[in-house]
């Protein structure tokens, strides 16, 4: 059982809120405080602010529920023409709506802003393993799909399970059904299992695995950016210089309601492009382990819409939907 | 020693302010719970669950408060046992056989000094078998893999059953709801709903917190509303006497306290069975071990020793699995686990190199907690037994209060308000038909982990259901599974008459 629980701010902020007016910028985190979401909106709004881009301070409401389908109908139905909101979104967000977990609720009854970096996917293995690189691995699952176990922190069909399928498609294992996922609650819990040797590989997002790999744990086999990532991150081999073009960004960025306006609308998008430029949001990249993704308007929505039509492929092939 | 260091940033962590008030309040708290005849640890932290969120408590000082509140209501649940022969919990049970015999002669004072002293001993050698016991089970917590997990899951429900329970078919009956229960929500190994009916808040599943406020809680108050009983405790019983025993009797209880300590902090350890185990094997052993003249029943100091270190080692005891591999040693662990995860912490063997502040802050404070509850619970004995005579209409309104408005503090949402009310409906249909509630909880919380280790379990082999015995540990947890299982079968029928002779119509809820 997920837990629900201590959306405590959540109450107090509604209330003053109501108090605020229409002028007060507000960003919706559709988890409990401490997430990804939770963070997307509280640095930003802080970092907007200290840059001057905003005048008062982003009220930051945690709603949570349903893996952010709670806060996605309540944008949709009760705050669809508001002007001053913006929800954390990321590639979680993305995959739900492929898959129809927002019951009734689809990807084009928002407005798309902007993205702010991405964490992107890694696939390793623990530390003693005999493979040494990804098409070792591939390899193995082609020949044997039953041999190879691949371990990771979301549920099938989430994202985790589906970065492993977009790099076997890539490497041309047809029948991606045949590879062996399994769920674990949590990036940790995955690398847990892996170290104990219950299973032979890890798919996960870079800053989930980095801890491991600066302890010797673990072993990254490839990183699925288009190349290889700056910093200390750079001894990382990417996907596609070993021959697998599989690219699997976990994205974060914004949407917004689907009635704001036009004017609104670019100028939330002018005003996020303007926050990814500065030096200050730089920092706070490398300090948080997000790599470079710039998108923006219409290129972000375009870019989720390619997504949400990939991973709904992909999750017709696995029969997580029909 | 990195144990002790470990130790001494722990008590840096605890011994502050505000830690320390927090666990004072805990210790008070707790002991009035316990005291109450009804209010056993399980309710009395599922009640002040609500009051730690809306403090805004960071995770070591919910914690600190929560578990100074467990162990308070493991000190206070011999008082009522003593005075009134009702025990406040059901791990006090026990106590009643020789407490309130001792109390009859005349004997109160010494009886609860007494049994405050075994207290003490029995939870502090229980903490420090917590240090040296926890630390190792993590380094074997990588020989769990689900397979092994999935085994442990279920030795946890098998010995729950076990001695606590007047009927095993119930305490089965309350495990398969929970489980059932468990299954609302979006099923994390393939992402499909299930009973959802579409609404999108139970797509996370049902929130623990609610369910144990509405169960433990709510159904508390929907009992005093149907029977308006207890209104005031006959005073005239609770005269106490002298407050501290003769050296001679302290002397005579010694080893007794050191072999029960050791036994209950063991039955703790084992998922499941916990601190009503840990109290009952105690008193029996120490019966068969000491007991040449037959006072044992009479008002044998040994026997409100007894059970008393034995029930409160085994509160320690139950924190061990809980801490080191996520799986809770008992009722109310569970219920300080469902704490924990939504603390965003998660118990197992990362916790201890992730969140060693917490841990080792925690260990801390229930050294801390121990001294305060030694100090509270002799010399300030009386004050708490003037508040078993508050008058439950004061009392429950005030339950009522703390359950609406901690858990609207909490989620801010009404549907978990009304999630809340119809487990406290349920709740008390339940306890009218004396089915046990830990069961229930047990399985609403391990419910998707255990399902999950299982189909991991049988991916990872590919379909073969065998690989769940294939490995000794997973089998020797079998074999204690089934042993747990099916011995209170056989051996258990004579003893729980015995046991249950005094249980009052609250018995459902036990530890």
């Amino acid at each position: 059982m997920k837990f629900v629980a201590t959306r405590g701010a959540l109450a107090a902020a509604l209330l003053s809120l109501s108090t605020f007016g229409a002028s007060a910028q507000e960003c919706i985190a559709p988890a409990n405080p401490g997430g990804g979401w939770d963070f997307t909106c509280r640095q930003v709004g802080k970092t907007m602010q200290d840059l001057g881009l905003i005048d008062s301070t982003m009220q930051v409401v945690n709603l949570a529920g349903g893996g952010g389908g709670v806060a996605f109908a309540e944008v949709v139905n009760k705050r669809g023409d508001d002007n001053d909101l913006i929800v954390a979104a990321s590639t979680a967000t993305a995959t739900r709506l492929a898959q129809g977990a927002y019951p009734g609720n689809s990807m084009d009854q928002v407005r798309w802003l902007a993205t702010i970096g991405a964490d992107y996917g890694v696939i390793a293995v623990a530390a003693d393993s005999e493979v040494t690189d990804l098409t070792g691995l591939l390899d193995q699952i082609k020949n044997d799909p039953t041999s190879v176990s691949i371990a990771g922190g979301s549920a099938v069909g989430g994202w985790d399970h589906l970065k492993v399928l977009i790099a076997a498609n890539a490497y041309g294992i047809d029948d991606v059904r045949s590879v062996k996922y399994i769920a674990f609650d949590g990036g940790g819990e995955a690398v847990t299992q892996l170290l104990a040797g219950s299973v032979q590989a890890f798919t996960g997002d870079i800053s989930e695995a980095k801890g491991f790999v600066d302890s010797g744990d673990i072993r990254v086999l490839a990183v699925l950016s288009p190349e290889r990532l700056p910093g200390e991150f750079a001894a990382f081999p990417t996907a596609r210089e070993q021959g697998v073009d599989a690219i699997g960004a976990n994205w974060r960025g914004f949407y917004a309601p689907g009635g704001m306006s036009d004017e609104a609308y670019n100028e939330w998008v002018s005003k996020i492009a303007d926050l990814y430029a500065s030096d200050a949001w730089k920092e706070t990249m490398a300090a948080n382990g997000l790599a470079p993704l710039d998108l923006q308007g219409d290129a972000f929505q375009e870019f989720v819409t390619n997504s949400v039509a990939q991973i709904q492929s992909i999750s017709k092939e696995i029969g997580i939907i029909k | 020693m990195d144990l002790l260091s470990n130790l001494g940033d722990g008590f840096a962590i605890a011994l502050t302010w505000q830690n320390l008030l927090l666990a004072l309040l805990g210790c008070f708290l707790g002991t009035v719970m316990g005291a109450l005849p009804g209010l056993g640890p399980s309710n009395g932290v599922a009640i002040l669950i609500p009051l730690a969120f809306t403090l805004g408590l960071g995770a070591t000082p919910s914690l600190i408060l929560l578990t100074s509140v467990y162990y308070g209501a493991m000190y206070g649940g011999r008082i009522s046992s003593i005075l009134l022969n009702i025990p406040g919990d059901e791990p006090a049970m026990m106590t009643c056989l020789d407490g309130h015999p001792m109390a009859k002669k005349g004997l109160a004072g010494e009886a609860l000094s007494l049994s405050g002293i075994a207290s003490f001993v029995g939870a502090f050698f229980a903490t420090w078998g917590l240090i040296l016991l926890a630390p190792q089970l993590v380094k074997i917590a990588l020989l769990f893999g689900p397979a092994e997990y999935f085994a442990l899951f279920a030795l946890a429900f098998m010995t729950l059953g076990g001695v606590s329970s007047t009927n095993q078919a119930k305490s089965a009956f309350a495990a398969a709801l929970g489980l059932g229960l468990a299954t609302i929500g979006v099923d994390t190994q393939t992402g499909v709903p299930r009973f959802t009916f579409g609404e999108v808040h139970l797509y996370d599943g049902l929130d623990f917190l609610v369910a144990i406020v509405g169960l433990f809680a709510l159904s508390e108050v929907f009992i005093f509303l149907e029977n308006r009983h207890g209104g005031n405790a006959d005073g005239s019983k609770l005269k106490i006497g002298k407050l501290y025993p003769p050296m001679s009797m302290i002397k005579q209880c010694i080893p007794t306290m050191l072999r029960t300590s050791f036994l209950g902090f063991l039955a703790g350890v084992l998922p499941g069975a916990g601190a009503s185990l840990g109290s009952f094997i105690s008193y029996s052993m120490e019966k068969r071990l000491v007991d040449k003249e037959g006072t044992f029943g009479t008002g044998d100091p040994r026997g409100v020793a007894a059970p008393e270190a034995g029930n409160n080692a085994a509160a320690g005891g139950a924190l061990v699995p809980m801490l080191a591999l996520g799986v809770p040693g008992s009722g109310t662990t569970a219920v300080l686990l469902a704490v924990l995860l939504s603390l965003n912490i998660t118990p197992g063997p990362l916790l201890f190199t992730q969140n060693p502040d917490v841990v080792w802050g925690l260990i801390a404070a229930l050294f801390i907690a121990n001294f305060m509850l030694l100090a509270m619970n002799i010399p300030m004995v009386g004050l708490f037994t003037r508040v078993l005579m508050v008058p439950s209409r004061i009392l429950m309104p005030i339950v009522a209060m703390v359950s609406f408005v901690g858990i609207y503090g909490i989620s801010g949402s009404s549907f978990d308000l009304m999630v809340m009310i119809g487990f406290g409906v349920m709740g008390w249909v339940l306890r009218k038909f004396d089915v046990p509630l830990v069961p229930i909880i047990l399985g609403t919380l391990l419910g998707n982990a255990m399902e999950n280790n299982l189909r991991r379990a049988v991916t990872i082999d590919n379909g073969d259901w065998w690989t769940l015995v294939d490995t000794p540990l997973a089998l020797s947890l079998w074999a204690i599974a089934i042993i747990g299982f099916v011995l209170p079968l056989i051996i258990g029928r004579k003893v729980k008459a015995g046991m249950h002779a005094k249980r009052d119509d609250e018995g459902s809820i036990s530890d």
